[in-house]
């Protein structure tokens, strides 16, 4: 990107409606309907795929931002989560670790996409999609549910093992989708590399 | 040299009415490739209409007239201030009206909508509020003052995309293809508003006959000015030229 | 719109957002030192007094916020009946009812943009990060326009698609979806710019309605 083309001051604006853009794209994936599992007490939900997708689209930093924006609505009273939930109880319940880790995950898958960039295919994307949107959030919402709920680590961890399939499922499709959207639109850029075309 | 607020609304004054767009020898590439090449133009008239084919330079070429777009060499000057470095002064002078009204609506609500570009002028409330109102009234919105903008009909949401860059009071105001989304009674209502406006205006667009009361039109072809006339002059013409 | 904020004039709802907001974290932190379950049940009686009495709210308000987490809960008081005790899962149950119940009636007495507020301060260290905070609202704002922007486009993909026989939601649709949605922002970026948004004055943006509540 060229400063002297003056796209270097736009980048800022556009930056606000990306981030924008992706938070409402989490909000919206909490309107598809929910699949519910037998035996658990929450329906698997397609927002994490969201996450993942903010993160391998926009990269680190308006990824992370993406999902604060998002948790900044809900926090503010819109019932912008799965099944209509919304408010400050959801940030006190006993999964609200896992909320929490949405804007880190967001920003850990990132990272790793913008450092996989040059050669990102298939394989470096689910990489990054499965550290960031798996490790990290069951990092953050395993031991934030066992402290809350009282319960050793090791139960909340077991109890969480019935999530697994569900997001490694997610996790390959948001990286099918960040390679296909990275070859047509590539929102991230590289230092001395050119704009995406717009 | 950078200006602050003051000194810029003081330049604003202090330059003659009418001193117009002059563009020159004006070039834009997008990374190597070329889509504006060697345009000197000065445009004073009330009304311009821009026409061409897909892919010819137009979008750009407006998009230069306010700053959203810089020149890679060349000068684009409005009332003698230059796009490269006095960008707000001449933003606030030229508005910009988007072909898809969803992309420039920013809030979601109408009101809330139109009070974006007034504020963001440091405007005081109050002034903020009545030029809403104005502009709530003159086109027909005042029953959707707090409805979502997203359940206006398409030619609704173009009168609000109008309404919201003319809270702004610019003096001339940029349209590119602002009807190419909009149903026939649509396109003749935005014609008519564009018709009504006193603010100088520059429109690029595929629908000639929205051009017939015009000034002067230009024909762009691969990145150049290949006509320049009155409608009567290069409509006809340019029609020929793609049969 | 979209918001369970429920409308009145009570002490809670006139109390300002961040000492609200104070107190609700104070208590998630307070909490922890309660060990037992009458104390504990006491907490979920005050605070459920609070918001009927002196809130006003109507059960109904609070309930809808509360419900989704019913199995959770139910889940918790099993695990603890069949690992530890009574006593220790009726604390940990109690507790998170407590902080629930707690955060419900702050959402419910308290009005979006009292929240974005409240958001923006908090947000403040974020300048580190280049974070503007009197953007947030602008952002905000925009979050909420381009939800139902980007359900509207999904659906069309959709019809575009199926018209074409794919009758299934395919992840096909995702990408065509992300690509004319991005280059909408896209836009939307050179709109902001050109009506002034980069412009915009030091001072709090007015936010009368900036979040419908
Ligand atoms: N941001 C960009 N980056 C790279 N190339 C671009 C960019 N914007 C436009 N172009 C290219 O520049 C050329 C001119 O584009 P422009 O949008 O000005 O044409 P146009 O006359 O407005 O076309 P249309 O009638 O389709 O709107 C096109 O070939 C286009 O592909
Ligand atoms: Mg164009």
């Amino acid at each position: 990107m060229r400063i002297g083309s003056g796209t270097f001051r736009r980048v800022k604006s556009r930056d606000l409606a990306y981030v924008a853009l992706f938070a409402a794209i989490v909000a919206v994936l909490g309107l598809l309907p929910p699949v519910p599992v037998p035996g658990l007490p929450v329906p698997i939900t397609a927002q994490t795929l969201g996450v993942m997708l903010a993160g391998s689209v926009l990269g680190a930093k308006r990824g992370g931002l993406a999902l604060l924006v998002f948790l900044a609505l809900v926090a503010a009273g819109a019932p912008l989560l799965a099944g209509g939930r919304g408010g400050l109880s959801v940030f006190v319940g006993p999964t609200a670790g896992y909320l929490y880790s949405w804007p880190i995950a967001a920003f850990v898958i990132g990272l790793l996409t913008q450092l996989f960039w040059k050669r990102f295919n298939l394989a470096w994307a689910l990489i990054a999609n499965m550290i960031g949107g798996i490790v990290v959030i069951y990092a953050i919402g395993i031991p934030f549910t066992s402290i809350y709920g009282d319960v050793p680590l090791w139960a909340s961890f077991t109890g969480s093992l019935t999530f697994i399939p569900g997001d490694l499922v997610k996790a390959v499709a948001a990286s099918v989708v960040a390679v296909a959207v990275r070859r047509t639109y590539p929102v991230i850029e590289l230092p001395g590399r050119r704009a995406a075309a717009s | 040299m950078r200006w602050g607020r003051r000194p810029a609304e003081e330049a604003d004054d202090a330059v003659a009415p009418g001193a117009g767009i002059e563009l020159r020898d004006v070039e834009h590439a997008y990374g190597e490739r070329v889509v504006l090449d060697g345009i000197s133009l000065t445009l004073t008239e009330r009304r311009i209409g821009v026409v061409g084919a897909n892919g010819s330079g137009k979008s750009t070429f407006a998009r230069l007239l306010n700053g959203l777009v810089v020149p890679t060499s060349g000068t684009v000057l409005v009332d003698g201030l230059d796009t490269r470095t006095q960008v707000r002064a001449v933003r606030r002078r030229v508005g910009f009206v988007f072909q898809d009204p969803d992309a420039q609506i920013v809030h979601p609500t109408v009101a809330e909508d139109l009070a974006f570009g007034p504020h963001n002028q440091g405007l005081p409330d109050d002034e903020v509020q009545r030029r809403v109102e104005e502009m709530l009234g003159r086109y027909g919105l005042a029953d959707h003052r707090d409805h979502p903008a997203h359940l206006l009909s398409g030619g609704q949401k173009q009168l609000l995309a109008i309404a919201g860059v003319l809270a702004m009071r610019p003096r001339r105001i940029v349209f590119d293809e602002p009807t190419t989304l909009l149903d026939l009674s649509n396109t003749r209502r935005v014609a008519r508003v564009i018709d009504e406006l006193e603010q100088d205006v520059v429109v690029v667009t595929h629908h000639l006959d929205l051009l017939s009361g015009f000034d002067r039109v230009l024909v762009v072809e691969h990145g150049r000015v290949i006509a320049d006339g009155t409608p009567a002059e290069t409509v006809p013409w340019y029609v020929a030229r793609m049969d | 719109m979209l918001s369970l904020y429920v409308p009145g004039e009570s002490v809670v709802h006139r109390a300002r957002a961040g000492l609200k907001l104070g107190l609700l974290a104070a208590l998630g932190i307070g909490l922890f030192w309660v060990g037992s379950p009458a104390v504990m049940a006491g907490a979920v009686a005050l605070v459920v007094l609070a918001g009927v009495g002196l809130a006003r709210l109507p059960w109904r308000a609070l309930a809808v916020q509360v419900r989704p987490v019913w199995p959770w809960l139910a889940l918790l008081l099993g695990f603890h009946l069949l690992v530890t005790d009574l006593r220790t899962g009726s604390v940990a149950v109690l507790r998170l009812l407590t902080l629930l119940a707690a955060a419900a009636i702050v959402t419910a007495t308290t009005r979006v943009t009292a929240l974005v507020a409240v958001i923006e301060w908090l947000a403040a260290p974020l300048r580190v990060f280049g974070v503007r905070p009197a953007r947030i609202g602008l952002v905000l704002a925009m979050t909420l326009r381009f939800i139902p922007l980007v359900a509207e486009r999904a659906a069309r993909i959709r019809e575009a698609q199926a018209a074409r026989g794919a009758h299934r939601v395919r992840l096909g649709m995702a990408v065509p979806l992300l690509i004319q949605v991005l280059r909408m922002a896209a836009t939307v970026g050179e709109a902001l710019d050109a009506r002034g948004a980069d412009d915009a004055p030091a001072r709090r943006p007015r936010r009368r309605t900036a979040v419908a509540s």
